[in-house]
């Protein structure tokens, strides 16, 4: 039975509707899980629609069902063994293969239009034609930057931005080809436009991705989230895809909506933080000469009596935090702390961690109920009636800098207001500036504490002393 | 005079944009990393490109450059899917209120 073309495009339109559904059940953790299988029930209808169209059922069949269940099997795989604390680097892998699928599909439908009613060799539609380049250059920058993105967050590849001379000049004309080379692929249908624009676009995707550093990578992954998003829609035009189309379109707008909440914890602009650089700079000298200035340092029974005798104490979590896998001795800690019946509170900053709601993952998977997790805005005025904040693992958002010195590059960046707090515990393995290469204020304070330790070990620790 | 099927499909993208960005607003901040990973299960749905590009033309199983990239691309999307929904699934678990008797 080969199903009507109108009846199969009705159905991928549900299955556009239940991907709309799916992200709409993200609104809170309760419709949450309904909401993934809403995904679930539009993935299905999609991919059984689609065999159904088609209908005439050859050999390749099996080698279809083959490749997907390889494919499925390593994906459960994946999803069953991977860390919560991988989650950047899973993220950034998945859209390395959206981003690689999108090329596959286009590469496959330019050597065999017919297939997809998109005309023959040599006479491709030119509207087609046009989509079709699009959808795979952004497929492929999708690709190679993400695979960076991945290496960089894998500690594969440093970290710390690659920047030479003319980078700017030489991305702007490489964008600048895309362009010429598809309106060449255009008019004349000749494939060898249509590699070469492949290979620029890989290259471009490389070097877009190499100058950002390390601590900007939750804006990077969010911008290639966006641009898997354009490429599925680009490929969905060509193929008249109305389930391909919608998701396209939410995915990119997503992305682009996650890239922007981002920027603005950082007070920094999409484009500054795309042309990349960013705390590659030298230390300036009024900073270096701070680092001679006396540090109260403590220990584990220090930091135990500090709060045992407080009543509130907020916990502040960064990056460090993941490295050191501290999340479940943290909760440990809590757990002992509020059998003291201490209140204790968790405060997250937009751009804490390497991508967007890293740290809530990493809480949740230590058990830590998501209603004692708080984003900056909510908690940022309870600071100031708080017995101890206990920062583990961040430093750049707590940085007073960012309100007090103009100079600074983190000035107007919005951060936790960690230095109202009475008293305040740096878990940090030293003193060494954070990512920004900027020193810290509040290291040097009166009533801050400094614990230097890895996380883990110093939590453990303090939870013993209690 | 007809209207061409792209202005539609143009309607409908453009719309979805709108949509896109009303619900991911609406999404709570904690849950931005589910939203990556669903948003990169549910475009995998090019998988559906992918099937009609490995089943295209041919019903012998000599398969021609197209077909086969077209198998690669199923597998690739496949892994996204099944990764994607499944890990979505596992941090979802984990977010938990908390419990009263305490």
């Amino acid at each position: 039975m080969i199903m009507s073309a109108n009846l199969s495009a009705i159905f991928y339109l549900i299955s556009g509707v239940l991907f709309i559904l799916a992200l709409r059940g993200l609104s809170s953790p309760e419709t949450s899980r309904q909401g993934n299988f809403f995904g679930i029930l539009g993935m299905t209808i999609a991919i059984t629609v689609t065999f159904l169209s088609i209908g005439s059922f050859s050999t390749g069949l099996i080698y279809v069902l083959i490749f997907l269940l390889i494919g499925g099997l390593i994906g459960a795989f994946i999803a069953y063994k991977i860390p919560m604390t991988a989650m950047p680097e899973l993220v950034a892998g998945f859209h390395s293969l959206v981003g690689l699928s999108a090329v596959l599909v286009a590469i496959s439908a330019f050597l065999n239009p017919e297939a997809f009613n998109l005309g023959s060799i040599g006479n491709i539609k030119l509207a087609s034609l046009i989509e079709m380049s699009i959808g795979a250059a952004i497929g492929a920058i999708t690709f190679s930057g993400s695979i960076i993105a991945f290496l960089k967050l894998q500690g594969i590849m440093s970290g710390s931005p690659i920047t030479f001379r003319g980078q700017h000049l030489l991305n702007a004309l490489l964008l600048i080809l895309i362009v010429v080379l598809t309106y060449l692929l255009c008019s004349t249908q000749s494939s060898n436009f249509f590699w070469i624009l492949l290979a620029i676009s890989f290259l471009i995707g490389f070097l877009l991705i190499i100058p950002i550093g390390g601590a900007d990578m939750p804006v990077v992954i969010s911008m290639l989230n966006s641009y898997s998003g354009w490429a599925a829609a680009g490929i969905g035009f060509t193929l008249e895809n109305s389930a391909l189309i919608i998701t396209g379109a939410l995915v990119g707008s997503s992305g682009a909506i996650l890239s922007y909440i981002m920027c603005k914890g950082m007070n920094r602009s999409f484009f500054n933080v795309i042309l990349g650089g960013f705390g590659a700079t030298e230390q300036s000298e009024s900073s270096r000469d701070k680092e001679h200035r006396p540090v109260k340092s403590g220990n584990a029974e220090d930091a135990a009596f500090l709060m045992k005798n407080a009543s509130s104490v907020i916990i502040v979590p960064g990056y460090g935090m993941a490295v050191a896998q501290a999340q479940h001795a943290l909760r440990e800690m809590v757990d002992t702390l509020k059998k003291n019946d201490i209140k204790v509170t968790y405060a997250i900053h937009p751009v804490a961690g390497r991508m967007p709601g890293h740290m809530n993952v990493l809480l949740a998977e230590a058990n830590v109920p998501y209603d004692e997790v708080f984003e900056l805005e909510e908690i940022n005025n309870d600071f100031a009636n708080a017995d101890v904040a206990f920062v583990i693992g961040a430093n750049d958002v707590t940085n007073p800098a960012a309100k007090s010195d103009p100079q600074s590059p983190i000035y107007g960046m919005p951060i936790l207001d960690v230095e109202k707090c009475k008293s305040v515990l740096f878990v940090k393995r030293s003193l060494s500036p954070g990512y920004a290469g900027i020193d810290n204020d509040l290291f040097y304070k009166e009533n801050t504490l400094m614990l230097f330790a890895d996380a883990k070990k110093m939590t453990e620790e303090i939870t013993k002393n209690l | 005079m007809e209207i061409d099927p792209f202005i539609f499909r143009l309607s409908i993208f453009i719309l979805s944009i709108f949509i896109g960005y009303y619900v991911v607003w609406s999404v709570t901040p904690s849950l931005h990393t589910p939203l990556m990973s669903v948003t990169n299960a549910i475009s995998s749905v090019i998988i559906v490109g992918a099937i009609i590009a490995g089943l295209a033309g041919n019903s012998d199983s000599d398969f021609t450059i197209s077909n086969i990239l077209g198998f690669l691309a199923i597998s690739l999307a496949a892994v996204n899917i099944f990764g994607g929904f499944l890990v979505t699934q596992r941090m979802l678990q984990m977010y938990k209120k908390k419990k009263k008797d305490k």
